[in-house]
């Protein structure tokens, strides 16, 4: 049945788009890595470096990827990432909230 | 060569566990003497095993949850037998390493296996039915989603025999969880079977989204959806969001365990709490993925038998939309002791008890819908009362635990177990019985028998009651959870009322099967036997079509004018199937081992990896790899149903209606 449904307004990429996506993630990963390896800032320094690096890596695999883009008509599509993006940030911000508090108050950090 | 694999990991010294596998044993080789005796290898491979049929798929996942559902209760029964003997100086018959296996394969098995494999059971067989679609959007994602959910499940009966299964908890908590304190296998027994049988319920998130998104018949616009798609729909959002929370929340475990890395441990900069926030994070979610089926079922069952639309489609619409939302804000109640102070808490603590209000606009709701109703008593509708006074009765109990100050008193004690037992049986169970009793006729063409339905439900209901009424008792009285014995007197007749309350249970579910044996019996009675395949005058497309219905479901899609399609149809007098109508060949996806082989190899993956047989764990990997790449090469996967077939077909239902309306 799969093909009963009409794939209009998405794009599937081609080899070169395929390409450029997994060039850019290597480089964002080699440097993620390089970054901690070579000691290269100061480990706070560090961790913010890799946490930005990780968001471009996700932003390229997303339009890589998983072809999304700005003129997309599918708004399936934009509701789905805004929904995800939504979800993750109060993942990580609840996250960051109850761990922060935590650790003051038992002191585990 | 057998990595850590040697003869003494397997149990014989252990006289239960010996007699459980000799159970098996023959059980299993009955079934596979019966199967072999009638000559029906081919017809289960063929028909059953390598299906894409979405409603077959539906009743294998419905039989993979019974047999959960018969384990899972087994532990149960277990170790509520354990607390009635292990009093005052009496050590029980279960040691505490065995125990405290038994209360994490609990746990594990009711949620993972049971409950979830009854869940996608259901939204198999109903979804595609309700929207009017011939299938689900992805055919072959959908067999390999059973098939990972049942290996992950035969991983976990595997550690009964070979191994252990984890000491943890259903959660597995660090440090405990970590190598240091748990050398053995039964952890990375437990992390494998989740992982593995996360893939197969991701992808059913997937499936069903697309599905429903993509595949509704012409004019049913979202606020034509009928309420149990609408509550699959939400559900499968919060699988797809919250499912790679749990993977990565096991995977980070398993990298701490199998590499040595730090996550989770006390030492080396690792932060046990984490675990928590990270898994919670997934955890509360997953109850409403659970429980949202559930009252999607009810929503439907009331309406029918109340003889009236539901009362307030639309705030149903958009509570169950807000218990979607608000379910990924209020992780922290699992753990308000867990010391993150009043700020956290207290925000955690109010989302918990803002998220009751849409569960309560649900209640009235139904209350409302069955009023001035012409309520039919029907075994399915017990279910569904019993559901209300129960759950309504669990959420209480959990706004209780919302406010942190009495969390404090009652975390960990046997409270916190009744509460969750309330919500989850009264909520989730009652909901799926009730919707496997309303939908059995569909899939299979004949009903259930009632009389042994409503005694299946006197049993668990009183039962119920019996078995976690005195848990609320002892977790004033201060009993904590996963004890193995006790000395305190005052527990002790509370805790033999439990095993009364347990007890009624199991009769509950002998009834059940009693009730499927003697349904099964009688199917040719013409009582039973449903020819309409409308047996219960209900409102939804599922019931436009033949019981069991055609495999490729409507030979001409419907047409949706409104609100509950078929009601509409029935009181306007449509014919929904546009029988005689202008029928075209109908495009159907081929049937295919694929999912099984991947299945296969991903059980030969996990059980390497426990075992640390590495060159076995390979085997699985490239299996599974291959099988994909073949999979993926593979363009013969689908066929054209000619159109003299679907006439034949038609023409036959035609008939059997005809047939039924002289009857009348």
């Amino acid at each position: 049945m799969g093909d009963h449904i009409s794939s209009s307004g998405e794009s599937h990429g081609s080899v070169g788009s395929y390409l450029t996506g997994f060039v850019l993630a290597v480089i964002l990963t080699v440097a993620a890595f390089g970054l901690v390896m070579s000691h290269a800032m100061s480990p706070s320094a560090t961790g913010g470096a890799i946490a930005l690096l990780a968001v471009v890596q996700i932003v390229v695999h997303l339009i890589y990827f998983l072809h999304m883009n700005g003129s997309s008509e599918q708004r399936w599509n934009v509701m789905a990432f805004v929904f995800t993006v939504l979800s993750v940030l109060v993942l990580v911000a609840g996250t960051m909230f109850i761990m922060h508090d935590t650790s003051i108050n038992m002191m585990s950090r | 060569m057998f990595g850590k694999l040697t003869l003494s990991a397997i149990p014989y010294d252990v006289p239960i566990l010996v007699g459980t596998f000799i159970g098996a044993a023959i059980a299993g080789l009955a079934v596979v003497g019966l199967i072999t005796y009638y000559g029906k290898w081919g017809y289960l491979w063929r028909e059953w095993l390598t299906s894409v049929d979405h409603k077959r798929i539906g009743v294998m996942y419905i039989v993979v949850a019974l047999v959960a559902l018969f384990r899972g209760f087994a532990d149960a029964i277990m170790m509520r037998s354990q607390l009635a003997l292990a009093y005052a100086g009496n050590p029980g018959y279960l040691p505490p390493h065995h125990y405290d296996q038994i209360f994490s394969a609990h746990g594990t098995i009711m949620i993972f296996f049971m409950a979830m494999a009854f869940m996608q059971g259901l939204m198999n067989i109903v979804v595609p039915l309700q929207i009017g679609a011939r299938d689900v959007a992805f055919p072959f994602v959908n067999t390999l989603s059973f098939w990972m959910t049942t290996i992950s499940f035969l991983l976990v009966n595997v550690s009964l025999f070979i191994g252990e299964f984890s000491q943890c908890g259903w959660l597995a908590y660090p440090p405990l969880s970590e190598q240091q304190f748990s050398p053995g296998v039964g952890v990375d027994y437990y992390i494998w079977a989740v992982q593995l049988s996360g893939v197969g319920t991701l992808l059913t998130g997937v499936n069903f989204f697309a599905t429903i998104v993509k595949m509704r018949a012409p004019g049913m616009t979202y606020m034509r959806m009928p309420v149990f798609t609408w509550t699959i729909f939400c559900t499968t959002v919060l699988i797809m969001v919250a499912f790679p929370i749990l993977t990565v929340a096991m995977g980070l475990l398993g990298l701490d365990r199998y590499l040595g890395m730090h996550f989770f441990t006390n030492d080396g900069g690792g932060n046990q709490m984490l675990y928590l926030s990270v898994i919670w994070g997934w955890g509360h979610p997953e109850v409403y993925i659970l429980v949202l089926p559930a009252f999607g079922a009810f929503s439907e069952i009331t309406q029918t038998f109340s003889r009236k639309p539901l009362f307030g489609y639309k705030t149903m619409v958009y509570a169950t939309a807000s218990i979607m939302v608000l379910s990924l804000v209020v992780w922290v109640h699992h753990f308000f002791t867990m010391g993150a102070g009043p700020n956290v808490n207290a925000f955690f603590g109010i989302m918990t008890m803002i998220i009751a209000v849409p569960t309560g606009v649900k209640i009235f709701n139904w209350l409302f819908t069955m009023y001035k109703g012409r309520i039919e008593f029907h075994a399915t509708m017990y279910w569904v009362i019993g559901f209300m006074i129960t759950f309504s009765i669990g959420g209480m109990t959990g706004v209780m635990l919302a406010i942190p100050a009495s969390d404090f008193v009652l975390h960990n004690s046997l409270f916190v177990i009744a509460h969750f037992h309330n919500v989850i049986i009264g909520g989730v169970y009652f909901g799926y019985v009730a919707a496997m009793n309303f939908w059995f006729p569909k899939a299979f063409g004949f009903k259930l028998n009632e009389a042994w339905g409503k005694r299946a439900f006197w049993l668990w209901f009183v039962g119920f009651y019996f078995a976690f009424v005195p848990l609320y008792v002892l977790g004033f009285e201060g009993m904590t959870r996963r004890m193995n014995h006790y000395d305190n007197p005052e527990w002790h007749p509370w805790l033999l009322l439990a095993e009364v309350g347990a007890v009624m249970i199991a009769c509950g579910i002998v009834c059940q099967l009693t009730q499927l044996y003697v349904s099964i019996r009688d199917r040719n009675l013409a009582e039973n036997r449903d020819l309409t395949g409308d047996p219960w005058n209900a409102r939804t497309l599922e019931w436009s079509t033949s019981s069991p219905p055609p495999f490729y479901n409507f030979a001409i899609l419907p047409e949706v004018h409104e609100l509950d399609a078929f009601a509409h149809d029935k009181e306007a007098g449509i014919d929904t199937r546009q029988a005689g109508g202008n029928y075209q060949p109908i495009h159907m996806p081929k049937n295919t081992a694929c999912g099984f082989l991947i299945g296969a190899f991903s059980f030969v993956l996990g059980f390497g990896a426990i075992w640390y047989i590495w060159w076995l764990a390979a085997v699985g990997l490239i299996g599974v790899i291959a099988t994909v790449i073949a999979r993926s090469s593979d363009n013969d996967v689908d066929y054209y149903v000619p159109v003299s077939e679907v006439v034949r077909i038609e023409q036959e239902h035609t008939h059997n209606l005809m047939a039924a309306q002289a009857a009348e």
